[in-house]
C-alpha cells in the first residue's frame, strides 16, 4: 500500500469503516441471539406431551408442537413445516405405543438423526379393552384385541414416568442445563403427586355403584385402571376405526343393564354416535372430556394438569349428581 | 330363531330402526339414479360428483360446525357448480363431457383437501363430514327421506325424456328443447342423493349403493322400469342384510352394506339371465328358431 493510496480515496476509507462497523454489528447481533436463543430445539408430537416438555425444559427449550390443541394425533397428516421443524430439531419427543403412526416416516423423511425420545418407555403397556375388569371385551368384540392402548398419559403415575424420561433425555442433549431440568422436573413431579392425591380422594368419594362411564373413543383405559373406574366406548382405541352395529348394540345393552349414569363427549371425536347412544339409554350427557389433546389456552384444559383436573371434576360431577 | 336373527335387532334397538329407515329411504332414491347413470354410461360420474361435493361440505362445516343444513347446502352448491360448469364447458367447447367433468371435479377435490388440511391438523375432518348410518338423527333421516321423495317424483316427471336421452341423445336434442334441462335435473338428482348418502353411509361409499344395484339389475332384465325395480330390491336387500351382518358379526356397517350389494352384483354378473357369463355360454333358443 502506497502513501498516496492511503491519502487518496476518502470514499474507500469510509466504505472500509462502514464495513468494519457492519461486521462488528453482525457479530454483536449474533452474540445477542446466541444468548437469547435456548440451547435445545425440541419437537413434541402432540399437545399434552409438549406441555410436559415445556414444564421440564423451561426457558432452555424452544418447543415446536406438531399436533396442536384439539387435534387428533391418531390420524394426523404431517406438513412440510413439520418436516422442517423435525429436521432442525436437537431432540424429538413422541408418545410411542403406536400413538403416532405417522411419526416414523416423518422422522425418516426429515433425515432426523438426533435422539428420538419415546416418553412412554417406562410405562407398563395396557392392551386395548384391558381396563379395570376386562369388561371392555364385550363392547369390543371384533377389533382391538391384542392391540396396545397408547393413551398412557391418562394415568398420573405414568405422567410421572413421562416427566422423568423427558428430564433425562434433555439432560443428555444439554448437560449444561441438567440442574435446571432436574429442578423443574422435581417441582413438576410434586405438583403431579399432589393432583394424584386429589384425584384419588374425589373418586373414592363416589358411591360404589356409580363408577362406570361411557366415552366416544377408548382413551381412558389407563385412567380406569389407575383410579378404579370402568370406561366403555363404541369406537375402538383409535379414532380411525368405524363402529359396528354389533358393538353399539352391545354397549347399549350394557348401559341399560348396569344403569350406567352418564356418557361423555371427547374434544377430538364426532359426538353424533354418542348422542344416539345417549338417546337410546336415557343416560345423561356428562360433559366433554379431554383425552388426546389439550384445549386452546382459553379453554378448560390448556395444560396436562388442568386437563386432568378438568376430566376428574367433569366425571365426578356427573357421577355423583 | 329367524326372528332373533332378522327382526329382533330392529325391535330392540332404536338406532337399528333409524339405520334401517335411513338405508331404505336412501335405496329408493339412489337405485333409479344409478340405473340411469349406468344406461347413460356415466357410472363413474357418481364417483366424480361424490368427490366434487367435498369442498362445499367442508366449507359448511368450517362456517357452521356440525350443522346438517350448512353441510348439505355447501355440498349442494359445490356439486351443482361442478355439474353445471362441466356441462356448460362440454356444450360450449371442444372438450368432451367426461374430460370437463374430470377437470372440474379434480379442481373441486383439490380445493376440498386444501380446506380440510388448512383447517385440520385438527380433528380429521373427513370423519366428521361423513356421518355413520348408526348415528342418524331425526334431521338426517328427514333429509334423506325428502331427497328420496323428490328424486322419485322428479324421475317420474322426466322419465320419458330421460329414457330417450339414454337411447338416443342426438334424437332428443333434435326434437325437443328439453334435452339440456333434463340433463341438469338429472345431475341435480345425482348430487342430492350423494349428499343424502354422505350423512347415512359415511365416506364415499354411497356411490356403491348407487352403482352396484344398478349394475346387478342390468343382468336380470332389459326393460328399464323392471331394472329400476330390481335395483331397488338389490339396494334394499344390501341395506337390511348389511345392517344385520354388522349387528351380528360386529363389522363396520357402511362397508358391510356395500359389500352385500357388491356380492349380489358379482353373482348377477356370473349367473344372471341377461348377458351374464353363464347366459352367454348357454345356447340361445330364439336364435335357433
Amino acid at each position: 500500500m502506497t502513501p498516496s493510496a492511503l491519502l487518496l480515496p476518502r470514499a474507500l476509507l469510509l466504505r472500509a469503516v462502514l464495513l468494519v462497523a457492519a461486521v462488528a454489528g453482525m457479530a454483536t447481533g449474533w452474540a445477542g441471539t446466541l444468548l437469547a436463543d435456548p440451547p435445545v430445539k425440541a419437537v413434541a408430537s402432540f399437545s399434552i406431551l409438549a406441555d410436559m416438555v415445556g414444564e421440564v425444559g423451561g426457558e432452555r427449550v424452544k418447543l415446536t408442537t406438531l399436533v396442536g390443541p384439539d387435534g387428533d394425533g391418531h390420524v394426523y397428516q404431517p406438513t412440510p413445516a413439520d418436516a422442517k421443524a423435525v429436521a432442525t430439531a436437537t431432540i424429538v419427543f413422541v408418545n410411542g405405543l403406536g400413538f403416532e403412526g405417522w411419526m416414523d416416516r416423518l422422522v425418516e423423511s426429515a433425515n432426523f438423526t438426533g435422539p428420538l425420545v419415546v416418553a412412554s418407555k417406562g410405562v407398563e403397556p395396557l392392551a386395548v379393552g384391558g381396563g379395570a375388569s376386562g369388561e371392555g371385551a364385550d363392547a369390543h368384540a371384533g377389533h382391538g384385541h391384542g392391540e396396545i392402548d397408547p393413551h398412557a398419559w391418562q394415568s398420573l403415575e405414568n405422567g410421572k414416568k413421562y416427566v422423568r424420561a423427558i428430564a433425562d433425555a434433555l439432560s443428555e442433549v444439554d448437560p449444561a442445563g441438567a440442574g435446571v431440568y432436574r429442578a423443574n422436573a422435581d417441582r413438576y413431579l410434586a405438583d403431579i403427586e399432589m393432583l394424584e392425591q386429589e384425584v384419588r380422594a374425589s373418586i373414592a368419594a363416589l358411591p360404589e355403584g356409580r363408577r362406570s362411564i361411557v366415552t366416544s373413543h377408548d382413551a381412558f383405559g389407563y385412567f380406569a385402571r389407575a383410579y378404579g373406574l370402568r370406561v366403555l366406548s363404541p369406537e375402538g382405541v383409535s379414532t380411525e376405526s368405524e363402529a359396528s352395529a354389533g358393538d353399539v348394540a352391545a354397549l347399549i345393552t350394557q348401559i341399560r343393564k348396569e344403569a350406567i349414569p352418564a356418557v361423555f363427549m371427547e374434544n377430538i371425536t364426532d359426538p353424533r354416535l354418542l348422542e344416539q347412544i345417549r338417546r337410546e339409554t336415557g343416560a345423561v350427557m356428562g360433559g366433554t372430556l379431554y383425552s388426546d389433546a389439550l384445549s386452546e389456552a382459553d379453554g378448560p384444559a390448556p395444560t396436562y394438569l388442568r386437563m386432568f383436573r378438568h376430566n376428574v371434576q367433569t366425571l365426578t360431577q356427573a357421577l355423583s349428581s | 330363531m329367524i326372528f332373533d336373527l332378522v327382526a329382533a335387532p330392529f325391535f330392540e334397538f332404536a338406532f337399528m330402526r333409524r339405520a334401517l329407515v335411513g338405508c331404505l329411504a336412501l335405496s329408493l332414491g339412489t337405485a333409479p339414479v344409478g340405473v340411469f347413470l349406468l344406461l347413460r354410461r356415466m357410472s363413474l360420474t357418481g364417483d366424480a360428483m361424490a368427490h366434487a361435493i367435498l369442498p362445499g361440505a367442508a366449507l359448511g362445516f368450517l362456517v357452521a360446525g356440525l350443522s346438517l343444513p350448512a353441510m348439505t347446502v355447501g355440498g349442494l352448491v359445490a356439486g351443482l357448480a361442478v355439474a353445471v360448469s362441466s356441462g356448460a364447458i362440454a356444450r360450449l367447447t371442444a372438450l368432451r363431457e367426461d374430460a370437463s367433468l374430470a377437470a372440474f371435479y379434480l379442481i373441486s377435490l383439490a380445493a376440498g383437501v386444501l380446506i380440510v388440511s388448512v383447517h385440520g391438523s385438527n380433528v380429521d375432518l373427513l370423519h366428521v363430514l361423513f356421518g355413520t348410518v348408526l348415528a342418524l338423527d331425526d334431521a338426517a333421516i328427514l333429509l334423506i327421506a325428502t331427497i328420496a321423495t323428490f328424486t322419485l317424483v322428479a324421475i317420474a316427471l322426466i322419465f320419458r325424456a330421460l329414457v330417450m336421452e339414454c337411447l338416443d341423445p342426438q334424437f332428443l336434442r333434435s326434437v325437443s328443447r328439453l334435452s339440456s334441462p333434463v340433463h341438469f335435473i338429472f345431475l341435480l338428482l345425482v348430487v342430492l342423493n350423494l349428499i343424502g348418502g354422505f350423512h347415512a353411509l359415511g365416506t364415499l361409499m354411497v356411490v356403491g349403493l348407487m352403482i352396484l344395484p344398478a349394475a346387478a339389475a342390468r343382468f336380470w332384465t332389459e326393460e328399464i322400469t323392471a331394472m329400476i325395480a330390481i335395483a331397488m330390491i338389490v339396494a334394499l336387500t344390501g341395506s337390511v342384510a348389511g345392517l344385520l351382518l354388522s349387528f351380528h358379526l360386529s363389522l363396520p356397517s357402511g362397508p358391510a352394506i356395500i359389500l352385500i350389494a357388491g356380492a349380489i352384483c358379482v353373482a348377477s354378473m356370473l349367473a344372471g339371465p341377461v348377458g351374464s357369463v353363464l347366459a352367454a355360454r348357454l345356447p340361445r333358443p330364439h336364435l335357433e328358431a
